[in-house]
């Protein structure tokens, strides 16, 4: 069997060099098809990619709508929590882990007097926000709920900032002046940027630079830092006057995040939420029925259209590109195995079965997908190189050329091929071995 | 010309019509949808801001700590002094935002009180007096601020202006009479006079969430003195911009180090924040460019390569045909009819494929319906593709020589 699949990748090979153009040809429509499907595709896998794959499904946003059906968005409660419900929620503590956060800025003041301050953003936010989030430490680790609770002045930093700052050496427990306010350094996290940046949608940052610094969320109100993200005020008037006001106003600039373990306590989180709607309605804050949302990861990343139009609308043109290369391949292939008829009859006549003529096709074909794919790895890698000229440089960066891709490639281009092969090949064997041997 | 003929040699070569006829279809299907694209992009990144772009730059400004408004304000008015009497600026205002910048204020304008819907989206910039012989924005109706209207905002602040200035697009929303200017307005709950007007200032975002509210723009007396920072807005003389843009960082750092310019995108031209807000668009262009052009070429490679084996196929056909007397010229135009035959198959096909693909997109992207001269420059291209491609085997052919007909395979 194996000798025979030799012998018939020889005649494949002969065959294919007797018509070198048609060949070319084909390789070539193979090989941009190819290409363009994987170029393309490396961006949309790069955007479409679960950022934390171990618990999208345990890490839910917990939406409650303060603004009511004549204001809401299609009956949508808001993207994000005002101030009032963001620290409801962390008080009454009805999930086992929760936190809120919100994007800051602030502007590190080097201790080397020579050099310039600048801006270090990041986020406000609770010590939960680590272990919910997985964030790896390089040195320290993140604050605890007492610091919350004191809303003391610690602060982690990123690997790239203590590089920054202190060469990376490790610098738990030294001060950092940021906003003219002195911070102690309680942690150093590994690089770690979770791309689209789930936790922070509402603030436009899914795909923003990395993240600095964090600080707890008690201590920047405290500090009245104001948020260096979103602030949506819907169109009714409730946004309180200046920044006490509006802290306590309806705006909405807090994101939430609750981990939930089950479908129990899911169920149970809900219930809670609409039970927390309805005493503010009660209460006479809200004067509609609850109207909440309880989305996970996948299902809030899809709302927040975290893939961008453009990548799925180039996904599908390159989609429809490969077919028409393969519409090409195959009728060049039926041009390529007709002009054999002659031969064919031959080998019927000589005894070859119908399969024998198969094989002999398809492995032809495949070489043609192998050396397609080949050339489809090689125009990949070069249009990889163009992917910044057609793409946002923030979205272009994440696209890269790695194995699983090749082989991806390969193997499209192959299968690819053997399929638009088979029509042409069952063409082939239906030639007539008694009337090809007749005076043409 | 006879096509029966050609329609029953067709009828022996239904696979290898079929393949050529779908090619040609869907290569139609995406080419018409692409330019379609690609025009509509191009026409997106070359809508006009209303600012004088050539001269014009922006400087991103965060303060160092965290001073209070008053504090955020003196400092700000100090840069303003600085910056305009620098040579070579023609004028510097500071601002919220700046159109293109990509985000910013944008808030509801109602006639009444009382409405629960606005009646109107609005892109919020803080101006000062200084604010339209910066951008050069002309007014064409009513007047500029005055020094005296003009105050400070912390960001958080109550924004009540009890004057504004609104471009001609919003004006004609709210009062479609053309008679906006001594108008009352509520914005942001507040009673807001309409002074002026101006023909054109685009907003901050030209993405789609902000296409509700384009090219509606309310500019309010204020300046923005937050804790954060602010953008000054500088009109370089003509000629200028290049210098200026290195003189006024140097000069601000001089006046008042406490503060932070990023080094890349701290000063920017008005080139670079439209490169920077098209790049989207630009690169959807070129991406549908590309894809075009190797789809046409493919398609006509492919069509080389069917028509090449038929050619070769027919040999003795056309021996036979020429011995009966056809012309070098009848066997060319016969396989440029085939071709021709087959290709308005194919762009009929493609026609209602390509409509199709468009309908979809229209529900699936929020794009616009295809419109019927694209479709009409698509089919022209793939006719004269096919009719180009299948020249050179069909001149092969017509060189046949009549004596072919004798030879035995």
């Amino acid at each position: 069997m194996s000798g025979m699949f030799v012998h018939n990748l020889r005649l494949g090979a002969a065959s294919l060099r007797r018509n070198v153009l048609l060949t070319a040809l084909m390789i070539m429509s193979i090989g941009f098809g190819v290409a363009a499907s994987m170029v393309t595709f490396a961006v949309f896998r790069a955007v479409s990619g679960d950022p934390i794959p171990q618990k999208s499904a345990q890490l839910f946003v917990p939406q409650i709508d303060n603004r009511g059906p004549q204001y809401n968005r299609n009956g949508e409660p808001p993207e994000a929590l005002n101030y009032t419900d963001a620290v409801a929620l962390m008080r009454a503590h009805k999930a086992p882990h929760q936190t809120v956060l919100y994007a800051i800025g602030l502007s590190v003041m080097p201790a080397d007097e020579h050099r310039m301050p600048f801006k270090a953003q990041g986020y406000a936010t609770y010590n939960d926000f680590f272990s919910m989030f997985e964030v790896p430490f390089q040195y320290g680790g993140s604050w605890g709920g007492a610091e919350d609770e004191s809303r003391s002045s610690v602060v982690v930093i990123s690997r790239s900032l203590n590089q920054k700052l202190f060469a990376g050496a490790n610098s738990v427990g030294r001060e950092i002046t940021m906003d003219d306010h002195a911070y102690r350094i309680v942690g150093v996290t590994e690089d770690w940027d979770p791309k689209p940046r789930f936790y922070d949608m509402f603030s436009g940052n899914a795909y923003a630079n990395a993240v600095e610094i964090y600080i707890p969320f008690t201590l920047a109100i405290d500090q009245k830092v104001d948020t260096y993200g979103n602030n949506n005020c819907g169109s009714d008037g409730k946004r309180g006057d200046a920044h006490d006001g509006w802290v306590r106003g309806e705006c909405v600039w807090i994101s939430p995040w609750v981990e939930l373990d089950s479908a129990a306590q899911v169920q149970a989180y809900r219930q809670f939420l609409d039970g927390y709607a309805k005493e503010q309605q009660s209460a006479g804050r809200f004067n509609w029925a609850p109207n909440n949302r309880l989305r996970n990861v996948h299902e809030w990343l899809d709302y927040e259209g975290a893939v961008p139009p453009e990548s799925r609308i180039s996904l599908t043109l390159a989609l429809g590109f490969l077919v028409i290369c393969l519409v090409n391949t195959i009728g060049l292939l039926l041009a390529k195995f007709m002009r054999r008829a002659p031969e064919i009859g031959v080998r019927r006549a000589l005894g070859a079965s119908r399969a024998d003529i198969y094989r002999q096709f398809l492995a032809e074909a495949s070489m043609v997908g192998v050396a397609g794919g080949l050339l489809g790895v090689v125009l990949t890698a070069i249009g990889m190189l163009g992917v910044g000229l057609v793409f946002e440089p923030h979205i272009a960066r994440l696209a890269h050329l790695d194995v699983p891709l090749v082989l991806l490639a390969l193997l499209l281009a192959i299968v690819a091929t053997v399929l638009a092969a088979f029509y042409p090949t069952w063409r082939a064997a239906q030639v007539q071995p008694a009337w090809q041997l007749k005076s043409n | 010309m006879d096509i029966k003929p050609i329609l029953s040699a067709l009828r022996r070569h239904k696979a290898g019509t079929v393949l050529i006829a779908l090619q040609i279809a869907l290569t139609l299907a995406i080419v018409c949808n692409a330019l379609f694209i690609i025009q509509q992009r191009l026409a997106h990144l070359s809508e006009p801001t209303g600012v004088d772009e050539a001269n014009t730059f922006v400087i991103t400004n965060e303060w160092v700590g965290s001073p209070s408004s008053q504090r955020a304000d003196a400092m700000m008015r100090e840069d303003l002094r600085v910056l305009r009497e620098l040579p070579g600026v023609a004028d510097a205002t500071s601002s919220n935002s700046f159109p293109l910048r990509g985000g910013g204020w944008d808030d509801g304008i109602k006639l009444t009180p009382d409405q629960v819907k606005d009646t109107s989206g609005a892109a919020v910039y803080f101006g000062d007096d200084h604010f339209l012989n910066t951008l050069d924005i002309p007014l064409i109706a009513g007047r500029n601020f005055r020094p005296e209207e003009i105050t400070a905002m912390d960001v958080r602040d109550r924004l009540a202006p009890p004057v504004a200035i609104v471009t001609k697009p919003l004006a004609d929303k709210l009062f479609p009479n053309g008679d906006a200017v001594g108008k009352t307005v509520y914005f942001v709950g507040n009673p807001t006079t309409i002074i002026g007007e101006v023909e054109l200032l685009q907003s901050q975002s030209v993405e789609r969430w902000a296409s509700a509210f384009a090219w509606r723009s309310i500019i309010v007396p204020k300046r923005l003195a937050v804790s954060l920072g602010v953008f000054y807005i500088v009109r370089a003389q003509p000629g200028q911009l290049d210098a200026v843009m290195r003189a006024a960082p140097e000069a601000l750092f001089k006046s008042n180090p406490r503060r932070i310019i990023n080094d890349d995108d701290g000063v920017q031209s008005y080139a670079t924040i439209r490169a920077k807000a098209y790049e989207g668009d630009r690169g959807m262009a070129l991406l549908m460019g590309v894809i075009c052009l190797v789809l046409l070429a493919i398609t006509a490679a492919g069509i080389v390569g069917l028509t090449s084996f038929w050619v070769g196929q027919r040999r003795k056909q056309i021996g036979v045909r020429r011995a009966l007397g056809a012309t070098q010229k009848d066997i060319l135009r016969y396989f440029m009819t085939e071709n021709f035959l087959i290709s308005c198959g194919g762009v009929l096909f493609g026609a209602l494929l390509a409509i199709a693909i468009n309908l979809w997109m229209v529900t699936r992207f929020e794009m616009h319906r295809l419109s019927l001269a694209y479709l009409l420059a698509g089919v022209l291209i793939l006719l004269l593709l096919g009719q180009g491609a299948v020249l050179a085997p069909a001149l092969r052919a017509s060189r046949v020589p009549p004596v072919e007909a004798t030879r035995s395979v």
